[in-house]
């Protein structure tokens, strides 16, 4: 149930009617038959298993690979060591930002788990066992692991490969003005800083990552079926790499069970998969396990931050500043557009009115697992705002205003849009107040508020934490978002069969998105037809238009408009076919309810399935039209889309054993146009959860050898339906005017805006014990330390 | 060694290494492919079917156990062509998203009603503790089950 | 997911079967009952054991009944008949205090009360709920059957006294009527739910009804998990109570001995520090609710 503000705008271009609405999902009827087809479902004659033997040690020389007991298992085809590959000139990739990352190592192992040898068998249970057959001697050298020293002198240097280095420092961007920052700091009545560390997680979705890779050496064909969230990206990519040209190589990414940014990158598993596929000249299926998963594909966030704001006395918010130390681990991997090394982090003005900030970014190396653009965090907005919520909360204890006024006095307001914010950001559209008053109603805050103080001198504590956020998503214009020079457009191609049968081919890949059901939507409501005669096909690079697929939140801001504008170059087709069927102008008619319509002579009409028809029948066709409706389109985003959110936590904490129990959560949304508003709370209820687990359970932590003690699901924890309440939802809209229908985009906004709601709610209820900060995540044993007064460093193993 | 199961109600005979865990055999021997794995340590529930009358969880358990016994998978839920109200649930109240987990949802959500044809909210989500959902939070999973409990059919006799 | 390494198997027709397949194999051969601790260990290849036997087929060997004073529990039972049973629940509410809070519903329909006893995880929720309700354990060998006191059950991190041709199979909980009323608890602080404890405090005491209306605890057991305590036990804490009212003061004094007399170590769930607050907390709150229950207990 979700509650609409009765004040909204639902005036906008698209809103609301015809096809858009809680239409049930068409994906359903084969996933809840157990008929999903998922990468590892994929089985092929002669298929053999791939399994990937990976260091035990955080940084190691490698000193010999004796890999001939392995080599003489009977059900061993091929084994293949990083000397093998060095060979074939295939021993290191491309990473997404334009680094190079090893597929098995030859000099040295920089990660633990990270890969080192590739076995090829019949079956998975036998590669499994070769990979003990596999000598490899290492000679361990000191591991880098807490970044806060990675740019100390004498420590160790990881990336010895890359020519001339002889550091651990990656990159530094700055955004902002500095010296108007300072100055807005040197006047300000107030300023509260805090460290805070946003740690190491990992997207963990349930499918893990892999490939069945088939190289036909007499077609020159490479086909694969991969777990990837950007097919045409990944295709072009393998071009590059392998030497099999780009028209010779199909990807089909099938079902995907979840993605959440784990299955963008290119990894050195699929690669491993289609050296196994050249050397045996079968097909070579890898899949990998959940420790690989946890271990060696991309983390996500891992950002230690210092932050600041300036205020007024009575709570304006006069500056924000940041400095930031990002942990790239051991390889630049990150998947963001390639101008922004920090994604979208100086987005952290957040939500507020705020003429001066300054953020200055620094990446460095260490011997862990290479990402860190993943889990929904659109580019690092999670950082940002997590960062920016905080400070806010913490600037409304200082000044003792209660953080929903203090937000009220800052947000910005309607009359501002559309906004350039400090570090350059052009907000498109919002009503920042009305969602944050409907969050506040839908809570009841002042009864909460109440309720806190009665239980507090019962000595029971509870917290309300809020949290308001903006994310910039729908990467992006052409001429600032580039990944490696591959612009951020991406397309659609429509067609309309002769019996007004639709196909829609878009370039993104759903993970569970129901892109089948709401692109279907899109179609439907610019053609007037039912969701059921539009098929809608992604994944198969051969069926589908290019584009840099799913993650950011940009399906629908992006492929959504693609697929807009070309249903409106269809439907303008069809307006001069359906002119030539009723023997009028063009002009004479109008599209209303679902039909070209001759103006004043309503009934004269003619709907989309018969226009089809008479286009490919022998009716004389006027010019601009050939033979068929067909269209397609590459849209260029003018501008990223700015949904925004208002959300409340309510927790109660029990300070004797830091347990913590999240008894509510109210989400306020605004995405703009809800094209199918069941679809849209499934996105929010998601990353509610996501945001429990990030702040109260999950994290990837390191000891001091670099072990990695995140490996498995009993120490990488994951809510579970007993962690996560019964989410309650409200909603505003506000079109983003630069989007076709008005829609912005909603997958990333509730991971992106519950984990401050938590932690705040959590501080809030401990503020009688003096507790002003907290780092995620906040176990039990967390919250009792910092109930003690004695923090836990939350990216380091307890010791 | 030999093995004799009876899965979905028809009876197979294959030789199987001991060692090899059910979730394989009914996905790489039978090519029931509708139950998945998804972990390595028992946590996350996507491998969930029926062995005999209850729910485990097939990764961790070898086929070689289920010698002389029943298995139900997803595969099995649907009764002569007809859905399951807890499948029909699911697709009416958008309790999935990727589907990944959705099978063994379903599998624990039958079992569950069989029990207790009406449970709470709460019950639900106790039932499905142990199973990890990464899209949908578990809202609509849960009003998925209660949807399914209201518009359970009384008719439906044991699908063993 | 992994996989295990190459192993035996052979499915035991009765206990004397069993008893004859670990003699022929020794200790390179495991039971495998629900195989919940096992499986998960040989696929990760920490547990590689050259021959499994199967016990599952012995059904005979999951119960729960009374015989006289005594609840019987049989090794196989599973946790899920374990929390079902209204007979155990009756006498013994710590054992669905402590099985409710054990993993998920899902394993519990078929890891065992005995494999996990067996398994003697140092965090075992089952080993200090036994411990506390001083239960026994019978062990069958090719000698006939021994008991040993659950107290006495385990030696060490994943050892216990069970030999390589012996096998657990039944485990027996004195139920004491009487003058007595008796009441128990269990209480866990988890990093979420299923997870393995951080802490554990299991508790039950019986009240006698001493001069002058006051109550004082005739016998108090105290089991406590995942904190170092030897043989799972508070047995500082126990003898503190032994005759002493139960009123607030004493049950909190206890909690602090039990934290005195345990090892917490630090790991991935918590701090060593935290850990001893957490066995002060936990056995000062399940001790209250154990007395509140005896208060309530019919005698």
């Amino acid at each position: 149930m979700t509650i609409h503000d009765s004040d909204a705008g639902a005036n906008a271009k698209g809103s609301g009617g015809g096809a858009y609405g809680p239409v049930p999902r068409k994906e359903d009827a084969r996933f809840v038959r157990g008929q999903g087809t998922f990468v590892d479902d994929i089985s092929l004659p002669g298929m053999l298993h791939g399994a990937i033997l990976r260091s035990p040690l955080a940084h190691a020389r490698i000193v010999s690979v004796d890999a001939t007991a392995a080599t003489a298992h009977p059900k061993v085809m091929a084994v293949v060591t990083g000397a093998d590959l060095a060979g074939r000139g295939l021993a290191w990739m491309p990473t997404i930002s334009g680094d190079v990352q090893a597929v098995l190592a030859t000099d040295k192992v920089r990660f633990q788990g990270q890969e080192v040898a590739f076995v090829v068998a019949t079956d998975r249970y036998a590669a499994r066992d070769a990979l003990e057959l596999i000598a490899v001697d290492y000679e361990p050298l000191p591991p880098m692991i807490d970044a806060r020293t990675a740019l100390d002198p004498g420590s160790p240097v990881v990336r010895d490969d890359l020519p001339g280095c002889t550091s651990n420092h990656v990159f530094d961007w700055t955004a902002g003005d500095k010296a108007a920052t300072d100055a807005a700091f040197a006047a300000a009545d107030v300023v509260v800083g805090c460290d805070m560390v946003y740690p190491r997680s990992h997207p963990a979705p349930l499918e893990t990552c892999g490939i069945v890779a088939d190289m036909d050496a007499v077609t020159g064909k490479l086909t694969l079926w991969s777990t990837s969230q950007a097919p045409h990206a990944h295709r072009t990519m393998y071009a590059s790499v392998t030497g099999v040209p780009e028209h010779k190589i199909r990807i089909v990414s099938p079902d995907l069970g979840g993605g959440f940014g784990a299955k963008v990158p290119l990894y050195p598993g699929y690669l491993c998969a289609i050296v196994g596929s050249m050397i045996t000249g079968r097909p070579v299926k890898w899949m990998e396990d959940r420790s690989e998963n946890l271990m060696s594909t991309t983390f996500a966030r891992d950002y230690h931050m210092h932050g600041e704001i300036a205020a007024t006395a009575d709570g304006k918010i006069l500056g924000l500043r940041a400095r930031v130390l990002a942990d790239h681990g051991a390889f630049n991997a990150t998947a963001q557009p390639t101008r922004f090394p920090a994604g979208f982090f100086h987005i952290f003005t957040g939500s507020y009115d705020i003429s001066a900030a300054f953020c200055e970014v620094t990446g460095v190396f260490t011997n862990k697992a290479p990402g860190g653009v993943a889990y929904s965090c659109s580019f690092r907005v999670t950082e940002a705002v997590y960062l920016v919520e905080r400070l806010t909360d913490m600037l409304a204890r200082e000044l003792a205003i209660d953080p929903a006024e203090l937000r009220m006095r800052n947000l910005l307001r309607p009359e501002q849009f559309p906004y350039t914010c400090a570090t350059g950001w052009q907000y498109d559209s919002g009503d920042y107040p009305r969602a944050l008053r409907l969050a506040l109603d839908m809570a009841g805050y002042d009864e909460l508020r109440r309720e806190q103080a009665q239980r507090r001198a019962r000595g029971e504590y509870m917290g309300i934490g809020i949290s308001f956020f903006t994310e910039g998503v729908g990467a992006g214009p052409r001429n600032q978002m580039d990944i490696l020079g591959l612009a951020m457009a991406d397309g659609a191609d429509l067609r309309v069969h002769p019996t007004g049968k639709a196909v829609l081919g878009v370039s993104v890949q759903t993970q569970g998105q129901g892109h089948e059901t709401t692109f279907a939507q899109i179609v439907a409501h610019e053609l007037g037809l039912s969701p059921d005669d539009v098929e809608v096909v992604h994944g198969d690079t051969d069926r589908t238009p290019f584009g840099l697929g799913t993650y950011g939140s940009r399906s629908t801001p992006v492929s959504g408009a693609a697929a807009v504008i070309a249903a409106r170059k269809v439907r303008e087709r069809a307006r001069v076919v359906a002119a030539a069927m009723l023997e009028v102008a063009a002009d004479d008619l109008e599209w209303l309810d679902g039909k070209w319509r001759v103006r004043g002579d309503p009934d004269q009409a003619r709907g989309i399935a018969e226009i089809a028809m008479a286009a490919h029948s022998t009716l004389e066709l006027p010019d601009g039209v050939e033979g068929h409706l067909d269209a397609s389109a590459v849209y260029n985003p003018p501008n990223l889309t700015f949904p925004f959110g208002a959300y409340i936590c309510v927790t109660d904490v029990d300070p004797a054993t830091g347990e913590v129990k999240v008894r509510r959560f109210i989400a306020v949304d605004d995405c703009g146009v809800r094209i199918n508003p069941m679809i849209v709370e499934g996105q929010v209820h998601r990353g509610l959860a996501d945001g429990i687990g990030i702040a109260l359970m999950q994290a990837i932590v390191f000891d001091e050898l670099g072990n990695c003690l995140g490996g498995s699901f009993m120490d990488y924890l994951l809510p579970t339906s007993m962690e996560c309440p019964s989410p309650e939802l409200g909603e505003t809209v506000t079109p983003s005017p630069h989007h076709p229908i008005g829609a912005k985009g909603i997958g990333e906004s509730a991971t992106v805006g519950s984990p401050p709601a938590i932690v705040n709610s959590v501080v809030d209820a401990l503020a009688p014990f003096g507790v002003v900060h907290a780092d995620m995540p906040l176990t039990p044993a967390n919250v009792w330390r910092a109930v003690q007064g004695r923090p836990v460093r939350p990216d380091l193993a307890l010791s | 060694m030999k093995l004799t199961v009876t899965v979905n109600g028809t009876e197979h005979s294959a030789v199987i290494e001991p060692r090899l865990l059910l979730i394989h055999f009914l996905r790489d021997e039978l090519g029931l492919t509708g139950s998945h794995w998804g972990c390595d340590t028992s946590n996350c529930g996507v491998c969930v079917v029926w062995l005999d009358e209850t729910p485990v969880k097939s990764c961790t358990v070898l086929a070689a156990m289920t010698d002389g016994r029943r298995v139900t998978t997803v595969e099995g839920l649907a009764r002569g062509g007809k859905l399951d109200p807890v499948q029909e649930g699911f697709a009416a109240c958008h309790g999935l998203q990727c589907g990944f987990c959705t099978p063994g949802m379903m599998m624990t959500a039958r079992w569950l009603l069989d029990l207790n044809p009406d449970p709470t909210a709460a019950q639900v989500r106790e039932a499905i503790s142990g199973q990890i959902c990464r899209c949908t939070g578990y809202e609509n999973i849960v009003r998925s089950v209660l949807w399914a409990a209201k518009h359970d059919r009384s008719d439906d006799d044991s699908r063993l | 997911m992994q996989v295990p390494a190459q192993v035996e198997y052979e499915k035991a027709t009765s206990v004397q079967h069993a008893l004859a397949l670990l003699a022929r194999y020794g200790p390179e051969a495991k039971i495998l009952a629900g195989g919940h601790s096992l499986i998960p260990m040989m696929k990760l290849r920490l547990a590689q054991p050259e021959i499994l036997i199967d016990i599952n087929g012995l059904t005979d060997l999951g119960y729960i009944s009374r015989s006289d004073d005594v609840l019987r529990i049989g090794t196989l039972t599973r946790h899920a008949q374990l929390l079902e049973s209204e007979l155990a629940g009756e006498y013994f509410t710590i054992m669905h205090d402590a099985e409710r809070v054990i993993a998920d519903p899902i394993v519990r329909n078929w890891g065992t009360v005995g494999g996990s006893l067996c398994q003697a995880d140092p965090s075992e929720d089952l080993s200090a709920a036994f411990a506390a309700m001083k239960g026994t354990m019978v062990i069958r060998g090719p000698n006939g059957s021994r008991e040993v006191s659950a107290r006495d059950f385990h030696t060490g991190p994943y050892e216990t006294v069970v030999g390589p041709s012996e096998m657990l199979t039944e485990i027996r909980l004195p139920i004491r009527s009487g003058h007595l009323r008796g009441g128990s608890g269990y209480l866990k602080v988890a990093r979420r739910v299923g997870d393995w404890p951080v802490g554990a405090a299991g508790a039950a005491v019986w009240l006698a009804d001493a001069s002058g209306g006051r109550q004082s605890i005739a016998d108090a057991g105290i089991g406590l998990t995942a904190v170092g305590a030897t043989h799972f036990v508070a047995a500082e804490a126990e003898d503190f109570l032994r005759g002493r009212p139960a009123d607030e003061q004493n049950l909190a004094r206890a909690g602090e001995i039990a934290a005195e007399h345990c090892h917490p170590v630090t790991d991935q769930r918590g701090p060593a520090d935290y850990k001893r607050h957490l066995v002060k907390e936990l056995t000062t709150r399940v001790l209250r609710i154990a007395v509140s229950r005896a208060r309530g207990a019919a005698s």
